[in-house]
């Protein structure tokens, strides 16, 4: 497996929250009639489409992980036909500014390029120039007569940003997805990875579905697995102007580890102490609110699960140009991989002596 | 597809030369002579010894984009337009820097470290730059040079019902019409200038309509289209799929009457649609010809192009072929009837 090429086709994949069947293929082809086949002992879906990914533990008594990344994106839903042209609303949160003068992808009985077209200059008033475009005032140009609009599109059908994935320097790649397709891809390089370590933990990978719209895979895959321990894996933001230094990560030096609410003190110690060990470069994030990650719902299925949130640095969040360093997501599977081999039932159990 | 080569050279204003080169290589071997200017204006003649008025037909190579002003200890690029950008239309774009095409991309604050007011403010021109992935300022400063221009990362191709998209399209699609009359005969002298740096004030065509000196001048455009539901009638300028647009006043210049009445005249018994540009707003080159040595007679042809002047613009495929049939016939009816007066 090369992780470019698996990075660049989930990135390139539509899957709005909610849709995610097409990257998801991707996934189960990998684990069902790929490479992936031998990483695995178990491949299943649930019901609201989370794929999970098992793989036994070598103990008599193996503690559960689950590990979590999402395979949904942001991105926009047709909510009316006017005129020929569409409106619609966002999926997940987006800046309506980034959307002006992009195209996308309207998936409907075909998939049909769109254009989010801007006045030019020429035909606006002085001051406009001046305030931010309202959601409401953009539309999405098929280029078709209405008629033709109404046959291939209808209400409710998903839209996605029209970017192919493509390299920067250093390693950097550019896309429409990289939240959180690039911690699927780092979950998935860690699978690969365990292939040949004999760990005592039972590792269930989740690639979760919904996550933009309020964690929702999570909650029902983490209530389903009923896991003793859970990481989500998820991106954070790159350091860019306009951000301060504690709110935003270098790209290329290496997985944030995260501190805060939803993380269990004994699973972030134990992260960087893997990390450390396996002279893992790892940055480290104090997030205040437990919220926005699949973190979120892990820790609090069911009576409750010892939760860490590992997360990737990534620039420009929601919008069309997601960048994240390749070499950022091999760490961040090999620090998973390094964590998942210190697991074993002791410390589970010590997980709840507080 | 012609259009499509067009469309995907990159030849921001003043830095044509890709584009130059292009039709260079497709004209010289169809052209009596050709020549370059001072500007880089790339000049082509037919039929010099022939009797009859002078005509020289203008479109222009250049299309708006970005500068490199600066590059930060980070190694971010800081960039200013070339031309007329709206610079809202910048954020979450691609687009590639100079000769060696190195791809970037505009940035954009996450939503998530937003306030809430500044989703309503667009973001000014000085607090965006390109990341082309360097680790520091050295490391930019090995690919990319301040001065180096960047054009919007944009594939052409055929769009919707019998549309076009891509960038560029003004004015590649004037470079495109005046490609298809070059293929054709006419009994009078005809001057093709491809010109520079129109959408920094239409440098080139000044130039050029001084060292052509012709009888009379016709510019080919694209023009703003603004036929959307959000758009109100009388911001619509033109519409596509009804035909070239025919300029009768703009910022620049008032079009002689002899000049549209031919125009008209001539679309009517030639059965080919055509609309008015019904805004009086912007300027083509006719404007700067029309003020050449003691005054130039000059008009515009335009193809209606939605979304001009922003990374995708479209237009219709019939439109294009529309205004090379018009301008073809005008051209015959110089044959027949001399110049309009």
């Amino acid at each position: 497996m090369n992780l470019e090429t698996l990075l660049t086709e989930l990135s390139n994949a539509a899957g709005i929250s909610g849709r995610e069947d097409r990257a998801a293929q991707i996934i189960t082809d990998l684990f069902t009639q790929g490479e992936g086949v031998q990483w695995i002992t178990d491949f299943s879906r649930d019901r609201l489409g989370n794929i999970i990914l098992r793989k036994q533990g070598q103990g008599p008594h193996p503690p559960r992980l689950m590990l979590a990344a999402h395979l949904d994106e942001i991105g926009l839903i047709v909510s009316e036909i006017d005129q020929g042209f569409l409106r619609f609303s966002t999926v997940g949160g987006i800046d309506q500014r980034v959307l002006l003068g992009q195209e996308v992808i309207v998936h409907g009985r075909e998939n049909l390029p769109g254009i989010i077209g801007a006045k030019p200059p020429h035909l606006q008033e002085p001051e406009e120039k001046n305030k931010a475009v309202k959601l409401q005032d953009l539309m999405i140009d098929l280029g078709l007569p209405e008629e033709k609009v109404r046959a291939l599109v209808q209400i409710g059908d998903p839209v996605t940003f029209r970017r192919d994935c493509c390299a920067l320097k250093n390693g950097l790649y550019t896309g429409k997805a990289m939240d959180d397709r690039a911690g699927v891809v780092a979950m998935v390089d860690c699978l690969r990875r365990l292939k040949d370590l004999h760990h005592q933990a039972e590792v269930a990978a989740v690639v979760t579905v919904q996550e933009e719209l309020g964690v929702r895979g999570a909650f029902v895959s983490s209530y389903g697995l009923n896991p003793d321990l859970g990481i989500a894996l998820d991106v954070t933001h790159g350091e860019m102007p306009g951000l301060t230094e504690y709110e935003a990560f270098k790209l290329g030096k290496g997985p944030v580890i995260v501190t805060g609410p939803q993380v269990h003190p004994q699973i972030f110690k134990t992260l960087k102490e893997a990390a450390e060990a396996a002279n893992i470069k790892y940055q480290v994030e104090a997030e205040v609110t437990p919220r926005g990650t699949d973190a979120y719902a892990l820790q609090i299925a069911r009576a409750g699960v010892a939760t860490g949130l590992v997360s990737i640095p990534l620039r420009y969040m929601h919008t069309a140009v997601e960048t994240v360093s390749l070499k950022d997501l091999t760490e961040t599977s090999r620090l998973l991989a390094e964590f998942i081999m210190r697991i074993d039932r002791a410390f589970v159990e010590g997980l709840k002596c507080y | 597809m012609l259009l499509k080569e067009l469309s995907e050279l990159n030849g921001v204003s003043s830095r044509e030369e890709a584009v130059r080169s292009y039709l260079r290589g497709r004209i010289q071997d169809k052209v009596e002579s050709i020549y370059t200017d001072h500007l880089g204006n790339l000049l082509a003649v037919q039929g010099s010894k022939k009797p009859g008025p002078k005509i020289m037909l203008s479109a222009h190579m250049d299309e708006v984009g970005l500068m490199v002003v600066g590059i930060d200890s980070s190694g971010l690029l800081k960039i200013k337009p070339l031309g007329g950008i709206d610079e809202r239309v910048l954020l979450a774009k691609r687009v590639v820097i100079g000769e060696q095409r190195i791809p970037g991309v505009i940035g954009a604050k996450p939503i998530h470290l937003q306030e809430k007011e500044e989703r309503e403010k667009p973001v000014k021109l000085s607090a965006l730059f390109v990341d082309i992935g360097a680790r520091d300022q050295k490391e930019a400063e090995e690919m990319v040079q301040i001065g180096d221009v960047a054009a919007f990362d944009v594939k052409a191709e055929e769009f919707g019902d019998r549309l076009f998209k891509g960038k560029a399209l003004d004015n590649r699609v004037g470079c495109a019409i005046l490609l298809h009359l070059l293929e054709k005969e006419y009994a009078f002298p005809l001057y093709y200038a491809f010109t520079v740096q129109e959408e920094v004030g239409l440098r080139g065509a000044t130039v050029a309509a001084y060292g052509i000196n012709p009888d009379l001048a016709l510019v080919f455009e694209g023009t703003s289209a603004g036929d959307l539901p959000t758009a109100k009638k009388h911001q619509q300028s033109t519409r596509l799929g009804r035909g070239p647009a025919i300029t009768f006043m703009d910022r620049t210049v008032i079009v002689n009457q002899a000049l549209l009445d031919r125009l008209v005249e001539t679309a009517n018994e030639a059965q080919i649609p055509f609309q008015w540009r019904e805004a009086t707003t912007g300027g083509t080159e006719a404007g700067a010809i029309n003020l050449t040595r003691t005054g130039i007679i000059a008009g515009t042809l335009s193809v209606p192009c939605r979304y001009i002047h922003s990374p995708v613009s479209v237009l219709s495929l019939d439109d294009f072929e529309n205004t090379v049939k018009l301008a073809d016939a005008f051209l015959k009816s110089i044959e027949r009837k001399g110049l309009p007066a």
